[in-house]
């Protein structure tokens, strides 16, 4: 199955009631499952909306009213949902948001990228806010990624922003659904059904009262902590008794990964560390295993946005490295060797078995 | 074993769905397998291509730096690709469109006259089974029954397409 359908089927047995979507290569097969499948579901809303703008703000009222709600875009598609993203994130309502990269800026090309990290992990938006950012590599791990989007989405009320790319969208991998469509989900407790029996209640993101506004933004403050300690994600692979150890996410960490294989095979000591949350980024165990590697290289399919986070993460201790291909280009596994090589004989590492 | 192969010609020449026809047969045989399709934005005319890796272990990178086989339909997918092919890997192209000059020495190159038997079959749209079928019996990666078989899924709604893209697999098999 392709990447995006696989969203698409993951999504509709996390629950998902609405989707609303424009459509935008390469993540129409998305909209295209949607169309097929959720609409023909009971009680279940599909809507191909005129513009990605009234598709977010179709998930904001959706959700407002308790609906487990989904849209889905590619790069120039998502700044166009940034001001709904943080009209969520103030009203606190849970959202899935999908982003099937490509190659920017601008319109761009349709082939993958990883250079929308800054808008997904900085907010996008305007505001003070996060969002969750869950980065998956594979098609399993997208569909289980979705699954558990709709439940940190639902636990935290905020927004949760799946960044793919055009090549995992379409990719087709074999992939096992682990849940069936639940046939009836509990309400949320903050949905607005009527007021019967209880006092009105409104959503909305404007006040003229800024200590309102402030005690919202403390509030929101700290569920992000709290997020940050309890949902960071994390994957590592050959990383304890490597000299060099490469961080990448997404798609770019599978390409990585193959490079690792042919470089062990040379007996170079290569490890992969790979961020499954970007926000909440795994800071704490980054600066673990610069501790026990001689370096890191920064490998992603952008000029170097993840790379500020590692930065961040090691305050000016340890070494790193970046590479990266901008605009859509694919990186094959042999270019990634060299330069993993290239870095390890420079830097005098030790080979071993 | 980790073994990939990159499917390559116009839009509209079926390199897709042999890739897709590939990878879903090695899936039925219990294999690891990824799929990687690879378009421009045009619907026809513009190149195509995908990168089909089949493995007994976990995949790592669906992306290919030096595939072992190469399939091309088109005289630009030949150019493009194979430099690409691995020192003592095997390039297949479709004979009667392509020509292969200045071939390297450290590859074995297989033509396949897909497009006149496929036209000889009275179905010029199935040079990509043609090739598929001669593809199949010289790179033994899956069995011509899997192949089939995969084939009758896809199609199943449209038996006569079944049967003339069976016999264009057929054809391109008892090629070799």
């Amino acid at each position: 199955m392709d990447g995006n359908s696989a969203v698409g089927e993951a999504a509709i047995r996390a629950g998902c009631q609405c989707y609303f979507g424009y459509p935008i290569t390469p993540q129409n097969e998305l909209t295209e499952y949607m169309a097929t499948h959720l609409s023909r579901r009971k009680g279940c809303s599909f809507i191909q909306a005129e513009s990605e703008i009234s598709a977010i703000n179709m998930v904001f009222g959706a959700s407002a009213v308790g609906a487990r709600s989904m849209t889905s875009s590619s790069s120039p598609g998502m700044s166009l949902k940034q001001e709904g993203i943080s009209y969520l994130a103030s009203c606190e309502l849970p959202a899935v948001i999908v982003n099937m990269s490509r190659g920017g800026p601008g319109l761009g090309t349709i082939s993958a990228a990883q250079s929308d990290y800054f808008q997904s992990t900085r907010g996008g938006g305007h505001g003070d806010y996060r969002t969750i950012v869950l980065a998956p590599s594979s098609v399993q791990e997208l569909a289980d990624l979705t699954h558990r989007a709709f439940d940190l989405a639902d636990k935290y009320r905020i927004p949760v922003i799946i960044l793919g790319d055009g090549m995992l969208g379409q990719m087709q991998e074999p992939v096992d659904f682990r849940h069936e469509a639940p046939a009836e989900l509990p309400v949320r407790s903050d949905a607005l059904r009527g007021a019967r029996g209880r006092p009105s209640k409104i959503v909305r993101t404007c006040t003229s009262n800024t200590s309102e506004m402030e005690e919202l933004n403390w509030s929101l403050y700290r569920r992000y902590q709290l997020i940050e300690k309890k949902e960071t994600a994390f994957e590592t692979f050959l990383v304890d008794d490597a000299e060099l150890i490469v961080v990448a996410f997404g798609i770019a960490a599978r390409i990585a990964k193959g490079a690792i294989k042919s470089a062990r095979a040379n007996g170079l000591k290569v490890g992969l560390a790979r961020p499954i949350t970007l926000w909440p980024f795994p800071s704490g165990r980054i600066k673990e295993l610069a501790a026990t590697a001689k370096c890191l290289l920064v490998f992603e399919m952008n000029m170097g946005q993840m790379l500020e986070d590692v930065q961040l993460a090691l305050q000016g201790q340890g070494e790193v490295f970046f590479y990266g291909r901008p605009g859509g280009v694919i990186p094959t596994p042999s270019e990634v060797l060299r330069v993993i090589s290239r870095h390890y004989y420079q830097r005098g590492l030790k080979k071993g078995k | 074993m980790l073994i990939k192969t990159i499917f390559a010609g116009f839009g509209g020449q079926g390199v897709l769905s042999m890739g897709l026809n590939l990878a879903e047969a090695a899936m039925l045989e219990g294999k690891n397998v990824t799929f990687l399709p690879s378009y421009g934005v045009e619907v026809r005319g513009g190149t195509a291509n995908c990168t089909v890796a089949v493995s007994d272990e976990e995949i790592a990178s669906p992306v290919a730096s030096a595939p072992e086989f190469v399939v091309a339909m088109n005289q630009p997918s030949l150019v493009r690709f194979q430099n690409q092919v691995q020192s003592g890997g095997v390039l297949f192209y479709n004979a009667s469109l392509v020509n292969p000059q200045n071939p390297r020495g450290d590859i074995e190159l297989v033509g396949v006259p897909a497009g006149e038997i496929a036209e000889k079959l009275d179905s010029p749209k199935s040079a990509n089974m043609v090739m598929l079928g001669a593809f199949a019996r010289k790179t033994n990666i899956v069995s011509m029954d899997t192949v089939a078989e995969v084939l009758s899924t896809i199609l199943k709604n449209k038996a006569k397409l079944v049967s003339i893209n069976k016999k264009a697999l057929k054809a391109g098999y008892d090629l070799f």
